[in-house]
């Protein structure tokens, strides 16, 4: 009896299989971080999408924190289930490298602008690998509580003040990993702007770095997950600390909280969409159409009625306008504003692919220590 | 056990006023850390309870005065440190200092017990309980912590002043609102409650049987038999999920929901094994040759003679097989995919990419989910046995 009801079972899973097949031609999978930054991309990108084609069912799924992990063992499983992977350039590089992201050729995928330049003069330098898809441009910056500022001593305006536990004590919340942490500490050890990735490629200058981490370290509060410092800031938990912008934004002007914003030496960096390889053909024809809709110049202008994030699109700038909710002009607030602009980095795709691995092992020993 | 056993007579003030001070010292550490210094406060909770214990009896002639006193003491106090909630606190505290120190200075704490207890017997005693005392507060607190904070009117883990002021302000039950509006949060409920259940009917069938067949005497290999279905209890879940993640790949039933539930299945199997296979140790062979005696075949044997004897330890095991599934987010995680999102894995995604008191609100309600399951069947099973004409034990 167990035998027939084990032959029944494998019958049973037999038919299934291709009926899911089947039933999934109209559904796709977008992978994405969670949160608002999610949010912004399901009324930007995919409820008007489902407005046009309302036989497509979307799924979220909060995966893009391991990503390449989880891309992988989908590989070598040999079971890609997801149409759409919202990645940071740098996991979008390693992606392609390991063939686990699609290439692809802009100006055939992508929509040429409103002004009809081409897509791939339009995105420009942002399109940093030929498997990248770029949606925004964000940056790491700091933020800290207003209530917290100790009294005849004025507001932190620098990123070196976060260096400075004397005259702003307190806790930071830093991010756990070395990328961003180790410029800021090279930059407020005394190396010019220019030389920091010279100076960082050198033994002695990483030990430098860590040790100007160190005379904060018994002060800082690690995060990993984009969400834990807006938390510290509201529990008052921490004085000052790392995220992306789009995050503080939401906690000043959404939630309100007594929290202001550090421009100064904010690290630019870039997030879009990769294409996982080994789609399905019916399921690879319905991604192309939807990131060809959603890449256009007006849906990344319509992101950033949601989220202080600026469109990759050049054509895209001008159109930028009021948050949807709050009303406010949200130019003021894009990292790439002038005002906020003054004193930045960009996120070194190249010198981190070479050095990652090495400074990360440091960068580990070291926080154990 | 509420009439005395012991005669009680009223201690000396060398006892009493010591003791009292030292749990005062006690209070005080907790307090004094949260203020800064946790030496300063036990040093202040010592001579503060000390004087009081001693003031209280000696100076002021009857009981209900006196505990009173103490209690106004403390309220007075905790408004003035922390308003509103201060005063609640500080009440609380002062209305069992009053108690403890008439609990000790007329002896009251010796009328329960049998007189032939040694002094040395008797802290043991009470040492004993408050250590069970302080074992269930901390397994229950942070449960506690999570229930007030999902009624924050913020959206941030935060007890907010307004919260600590009793404000009404403060509260709200727009989390609440959230989870059964938003559409992320509904499917995954949706996804658990389609899972959950069928999960356990199969665990419990599937587990039943197994029990049934290796408590049977003549299969070869029971033991090993045995410890290979229970094996998911042992072996690392994070180990099962993989493997089972590269197995179900290839197979197909990587992201279905059928995946999901056999392997829920899997891992709820051996809860019911346990339980059914320990209720059957008490199950007399001899009933079941009985009714075959009497022409029954098998199968009505089963169901009508040996399931309802050992319906206890179903229904437990397919109790601990439903928790399972429904606590379940490191399997569901791998053989899963986004289409059967779980409320744990929700849950899961929602801590790490945005901390919302939504997850809180949605813990509160699964607590009271499970308190409720876990009381009927309690309630159930009692009543069986008042049926079956056994004491509830």
């Amino acid at each position: 009896m167990k035998l027939k009801s084990l032959a029944a079972l494998a019958a049973s899973t037999a038919l299934l299989a291709p009926m899911a097949m089947a039933e999934m031609a109209d559904e796709m999978t977008l992978v994405s971080w969670g949160g608002a930054y999610q949010k912004s991309q399901v009324r930007a990108y995919a409820e008007p999408y489902v407005a046009m084609h309302p036989e497509v069912k979307v799924v979220w799924d909060e995966s893009s924190n391991e990503a390449v992990a989880k891309l992988r063992a989908m590989n070598e499983a040999g079971n890609i289930t997801w149409d759409l992977v919202d990645v940071v350039a740098a996991d979008a590089i390693r992606l392609c490298d390991e063939g686990l992201a699609m290439e692809f050729d802009p100006d055939e995928l992508l929509l040429p602008g409103d002004d009809g330049t081409a897509a791939s003069e339009d995105f420009g330098d942002l399109i940093v690998s030929d498997c990248f898809i770029p949606q925004i441009v964000y940056s790491t910056t700091f933020g800290y509580r207003t209530d917290l500022v100790p009294e005849g001593v004025a507001a932190p305006s620098t990123v070196c003040d976060v260096f400075d536990l004397e005259k702003y004590p307190g806790k930071r919340a830093l991010e756990k990993r070395p990328i961003n942490n180790m410029e800021w500490a090279l930059y407020c050890d005394g190396v010019a702007k220019d030389e920091i990735y010279d100076v960082l490629a050198t033994e002695e200058g990483q030990e430098k770095a860590l040790a100007k981490l160190d005379t904060i370290k018994d002060s800082v509060v690690w995060w990993s997950a984009g969400a834990d410092t807006p938390q510290l800031l509201a529990d008052g938990e921490v004085f000052m600390g790392s995220t992306y912008n789009g995050r503080l934004f939401s906690v000043i002007e959404e939630q309100k909280q007594p929290v202001a914003m550090m421009w100064d030496m904010q690290v630019f960096d870039l997030d879009g969409w990769i294409i996982p390889t080994g789609l399905s053909e019916d399921h690879l024809a319905r991604v192309e159409d939807f990131v060809k809709f959603a890449t256009d110049t007006k849906r990344l202008a319509d992101q950033a009625k949601y989220i202080s994030y600026g469109p990759a699109r050049f054509s895209s700038a001008p159109l930028v306008g009021q948050h949807a909710d709050l009303g406010i002009d949200m130019a003021p607030h894009m990292p790439t504003d002038p005002e906020n602009a003054k004193n930045t980095l960009l996120y070194n795709y190249e010198f981190w692919a070479d050095y990652r691995d090495d400074i990360d092992a440091k960068f580990q020993a070291w926080l154990a220590k | 056990m509420s009439a005395a056993l012991t005669p009680i007579s009223r201690k000396p003030v060398s006892f009493y006023v010591p003791v009292v001070a030292a749990a005062g010292a006690f209070a005080g550490l907790f307090i004094g850390t949260a203020q800064g210094s946790g030496l300063l406060g036990i040093v202040i909770g010592a001579v503060l309870l000390g004087v009081l214990a001693y003031a209280a009896t000696k100076l002021v002639p009857s009981e209900k005065a006196a505990r009173w006193g103490i209690a106004l003491v403390f309220i007075v106090a905790g408004f003035a440190l922390g308003a509103l909630p201060g005063a609640i606190v500080g009440g609380a505290f002062g209305w069992f200092f009053g108690w403890f120190t008439y609990w000790l200075y007329e002896g009251r704490y010796r009328a329960r017990l049998v007189p032939y207890l040694t002094p040395g017997q008797v802290l043991w005693h009470y040492t004993f309980r408050v250590i069970c005392g302080a074992i269930l507060v901390f397994l229950i607190t942070p449960i506690l912590v999570v229930m007030p904070l999902s009624f924050n009117a913020e959206n941030f883990f935060t007890f907010t002043p307004e919260m600590l002021r009793l404000d009404p302000a403060g509260y709200s039950l727009k989390h609440y609102r959230d989870f059964f509006t938003n559409n992320d949060w509904q499917q995954a409920l949706k996804n658990s409650v389609m899972i959950a259940p069928v999960a356990t009917l199969l665990s419990v069938s599937f587990g039943t049987l197994a029990a049934i067949g290796l408590s049977a005497e003549h299969v070869p290999f029971r033991r090993a038999i045995m410890a290979i279905l229970i094996s998911p209890m042992i072996v690392p879940l994070i180990i099962s999920a993989a493997g089972m993640y590269f197995f179900y790949s290839r197979i197909g039933l990587q992201g279905t929901y059928f995946g999901v539930v056999l392997a829920h299945a899997a891992l709820g199997i051996p809860f019911v094994i346990i339980t059914v296979t320990a209720t059957l140790v008490g199950f007399d062979r001899s009933l079941t040759r009985a009714a075959a005696n009497m022409g029954a075949d098998p199968v009505t044997t089963f169901f009508r003679v040996q399931m309802p004897l050992i319906m206890p330890g179903v229904i437990s095991g397919g109790l601990f097989a439903f928790i399972t599934s429904f606590d379940e987010v490191v399997v569901v995680l791998f053989v899963g995919s986004a289409g059967q999102k779980t409320l744990p894995w929700q849950m899961f995604t929602g801590l790490r990419e945005q901390i919302s008191p939504t997850i809180l609100a949605v813990a509160t309600i699964l607590v009271g989910i499970s308190i409720a399951l876990l009381t009927t069947v309690e309630l159930l099973r009692r009543r069986s046995e008042r049926l079956r004409g056994m004491s509830p034990s």
